[in-house]
């Protein structure tokens, strides 16, 4: 049981440092606006899908061949990273800003709609272009690095572990060092004390949404390699997992976001692998999506701020 | 200058957006008519469907549109359509979404509870009569006492609604603890992990039989009369829904819908006027999930066959597609939007498809499969709740407020008697004086 131990972990590293950043696209949207970006999974799917199809073209026309890996997987990552900040903009633009005043459920179900739409726009687009709605992705790292003799450990999740880390580095550094990060800390403390800050939270905001959505796109580029096949419904269940992570750390906390990502994965990975076995069969690892949610419910009910949030007090 | 003498006259026509009586009564004449010569029209089915929307804004009192509405459901649909298998299957669909919207309308659309997971107490509504009536119960009861008989079916009825109400308070219990957005991801989550284990639970013991399925299940009897065609179940289901707009008006109208509408407004305010909030919500929810599982069981007896795909997420949004499109609180808002969106789903969408599949065969275009229009269901309810939310948040029909009078509280036979602070005033000044 030991001996599947290392894959395990390298598994549920790559799944957790996937969640964590697609998190960080929830967490940044409910720190400012307290609204839960239902269509951000979505976002996920479409940088998943703009990324490999950017593989398939440059392949179609021989240039993959050509290319170096590196460079070719840093395009992708670049042209999914624009198109799906852009639509992440888009979409607040077209179905949140509109709702801005309204009850928090109204806008909930706007979401909820884009959500639904996004996936059969992409399944529709798939289905002119290719006839068919899933993607096989070509395989830009299919070797393996041998670690200390005992694993072997699959070059693309080395390239998923190391790419998330950056990202997430980066976005802290632009967090607390630039002018535009303090002023989306500004905004998430306190909208009106920051607009008479002389900052613009209508910037901000689309600031935010761009941010979170092309780092979800870039985790969209990141899973289309790891796991090779897409389909426009691996946003949905993973957008679930994320905000759970999300949750998990104290939702509208960035470091809280990276660490419950990279702790759910894990479990997750854990569950999937260990509870046959433990349970001899009885609850096997279809059961892992249930653990998940589990996971979810627990924290709401019994630590609601998450492992770094702050206890929030309503206000009457 | 046509224009405005044309908007001259609709506007006396319809004063007060009302429709005459006269004008009713030959619209349903004439489709009715239209619908008998014309057999195979949809849009004569469609245009008595509507006709009862029409008796809804019809000028006249409350007594005829009961009335009106009643034989066009129980008479002229059934006369016309009886013999036509599909318009009776639409409309038994209609009313089996009907009855689960005006369910998922006390949660939502009195409570203000959002819930995504509302499928699942359908999901346990139907399994429990389906493991009872096929021989699946054998499994794991000994004794080899099943599958029960048709005539079961009324029994279950009402055991389904139990089983769906006790499921209810079992999730609402940790569920409602957390609120607003929280709770539909919450809830969102707990359907999900109903149909997981649903699909799993064929071990260690066999009781779902899991991604399998359950069939056949037994098909409801009567005095002797096998009840297993469309038409029997529209008037089973017209019967359900009928029950469930009672209980939906008077709830509406009880110490419990205030205290549920007093919630979704404002909960600090409801639990500072003295509502224990678990308890209210914990209501909401039993009484949401107790229709949803009548209609499982309905849902069950009519298909024969189910398994755990019946009951996905697209179920759930579907059915808060339809409450939130037709107005949500409002009783013959979510009507409407159930009608509307079924016959969309069911009807449209599938004419539409088979439309095109007629050109696909003929030759004249090529289509893929993928773009069957009767895929489309998450793109048009995408759409709807876009729609919706941004220009109609309050539905199709928007719910009424009462409007409390002053003046018929005054004069009612309560306003003599003090009650509550006023009594103790009264009483205060007499000891002093």
């Amino acid at each position: 049981m030991l001996s599947i131990l290392p894959q395990v972990l390298i598994d549920g590293l790559t799944l957790g440092f996937m969640y964590a950043v697609v998190a960080l696209g929830y967490t940044m949207v409910y720190g400012i606006l307290e609204f839960i970006n239902f269509a951000h999974g979505e976002i996920f799917m479409v940088g998943a899908f703009v990324g490999t199809e950017v593989l398939l073209i440059a392949d179609s026309l021989g240039l993959l061949q050509e290319m170096n890996p590196f460079v070719a997987f840093l395009l992708s990552l670049l042209i999914a990273m624009i198109l799906s900040g852009a639509l992440g903009v888009g979409v607040e633009r077209v179905a949140y800003r509109p709702l801005r005043n309204a009850p928090r459920l109204v806008a909930l179900i706007s979401a909820i709609g884009v959500s639904f739409l996004l996936q059969d726009l992409v399944r529709f687009t798939e289905a002119v272009a290719r006839n068919e709605f899933y993607l096989n992705s070509p395989s830009l790292f299919p070797g393996f690095l041998e670690v200390g003799g005992f694993a072997q450990v699959p070059l693309k999740a080395v390239v998923v572990i190391v790419f998330a880390i950056v990202m997430m580095v980066v976005l802290t550094l632009f967090i607390n060092k630039t002018k535009w990060g303090i002023a989306m800390r500004a905004v998430a403390q306190d909208p009106s004390t920051a607009s008479l800050m002389t900052i613009n939270v209508d910037k901000v905001i689309v600031l935010t949404f761009l941010i979170g959505s092309s780092l979800g796109g870039a985790t969209g580029v990141l899973f289309a390699q790891n796991y090779g096949t897409i389909d426009p419904y691996i946003g949905f269940i993973l957008g679930l997992k994320a905000f759970t992570a999300a949750v998990l750390g104290g939702i509208g906390n960035i470091r809280g976001a990276m660490v419950g990502g990279v702790l759910l994965g894990l479990l997750e990975s854990l569950a999937g692998a260990y509870l046959g076995p433990l349970t001899h069969g009885a609850f096997g690892s279809e059961y892992k999506d249930v653990f998940a949610f589990s996971i979810l419910i627990l924290v709401l009910l019994l630590k609601p701020e998450g492992l770094f949030g702050e206890a929030v007090k309503e206000k009457v | 200058m046509v224009k405005q003498v044309i908007a001259n006259a609709t506007g006396s026509l319809f004063k007060d957006r009302q429709v005459p009586l006269l004008l009713t009564l030959l619209w349903i004449a004439s489709f009715t008519l239209a619908l008998y010569i014309l057999e195979k029209s949809v849009l004569a089915f469609m245009g008595i469907l509507l006709s009862l929307l029409l008796v809804y804004y019809t000028k006249t009192s409350q007594t005829v549109k009961v009335v009106l509405g009643a034989l066009i459901l129980l008479v002229l649909i059934p006369l016309v359509a009886g013999d036509n298998r599909y318009y009776m299957e639409v409309a038994t669909q209609v009313g089996i979404y009907v009855a689960m919207a005006l369910g998922l309308n006390i949660v939502v659309g009195f409570a203000g509870l959002l819930d995504l997971g509302y499928v699942a107490f359908f999901a346990a509504g139907a399994y429990a009569y389906a493991i009872f009536a096929t021989a699946q119960a054998n499994h794991f009861i000994p004794g080899d006492l099943f599958p029960l008989g048709g005539e079961w079916f009324w029994p279950f009825l009402l055991v389904g609604l139990i089983v769906a109400a006790l499921f209810g308070i079992l999730l609402g219990l940790p569920v409602l603890r957390v609120k607003g957005d929280y709770l539909a991801i919450v809830t969102l989550g707990f359907g999900e992990i109903i149909r997981i284990i649903f699909n799993n639970l064929n071990k260690p013991i066999n009781i779902t039989n899991g991604p399998q399925g359950l069939t056949p299940v037994a098909t409801p009897v009567l005095f002797g009369v096998q009840m297993n065609t469309p038409f029997y179940y529209y008037f089973i289901v017209l019967f359900v829904i009928a029950f469930i707009v009672l209980a939906n008006i008077r709830f509406e109208r009880s110490r419990l819908g205030r205290a549920w509408i007093a919630i979704r407004e404002d909960e600090l305010a409801a639990q500072s006027m003295g509502i224990p909030l678990l308890n209210t919500k914990l209501a909401a929810f039993a009484a949401g999930a107790s229709f949803a599982g009548v209609v499982g069981v309905i849902f069950a007896a009519k298909q024969t066959f189910i398994d755990p795909t019946s009951f996905t997420l697209m179920e759930s949004i579907g059915i808060l597609v339809m409450v939130i499109l037709g107005g949500s609180g409002s009783i013959p808002g979510v009507v409407l939007g159930a009608a509307f969106v079924t016959i969309l789903q069911v009807q449209l969408l599938k004419e539409f498809s088979n439309f095109l599949h007629g050109l696909n065969s003929s030759g004249v275009i090529s289509l893929p499969n993928q773009l069957d229009p009767s895929k489309f269901q998450r793109l048009v309810f995408g759409i709807l709740l876009i729609l919706a939310a941004l220009y109609r948040p309050n539905g199709l029909i928007p719910a009424k407020r009462n409007i409390n009078d002053i003046e018929a509280i005054k004069k009612s036979r309560f306003a003599k008697e003090k009650l509550g602070i006023l009594a103790n005033l009264n009483e205060g000044k007499r000891q002093s004086g």
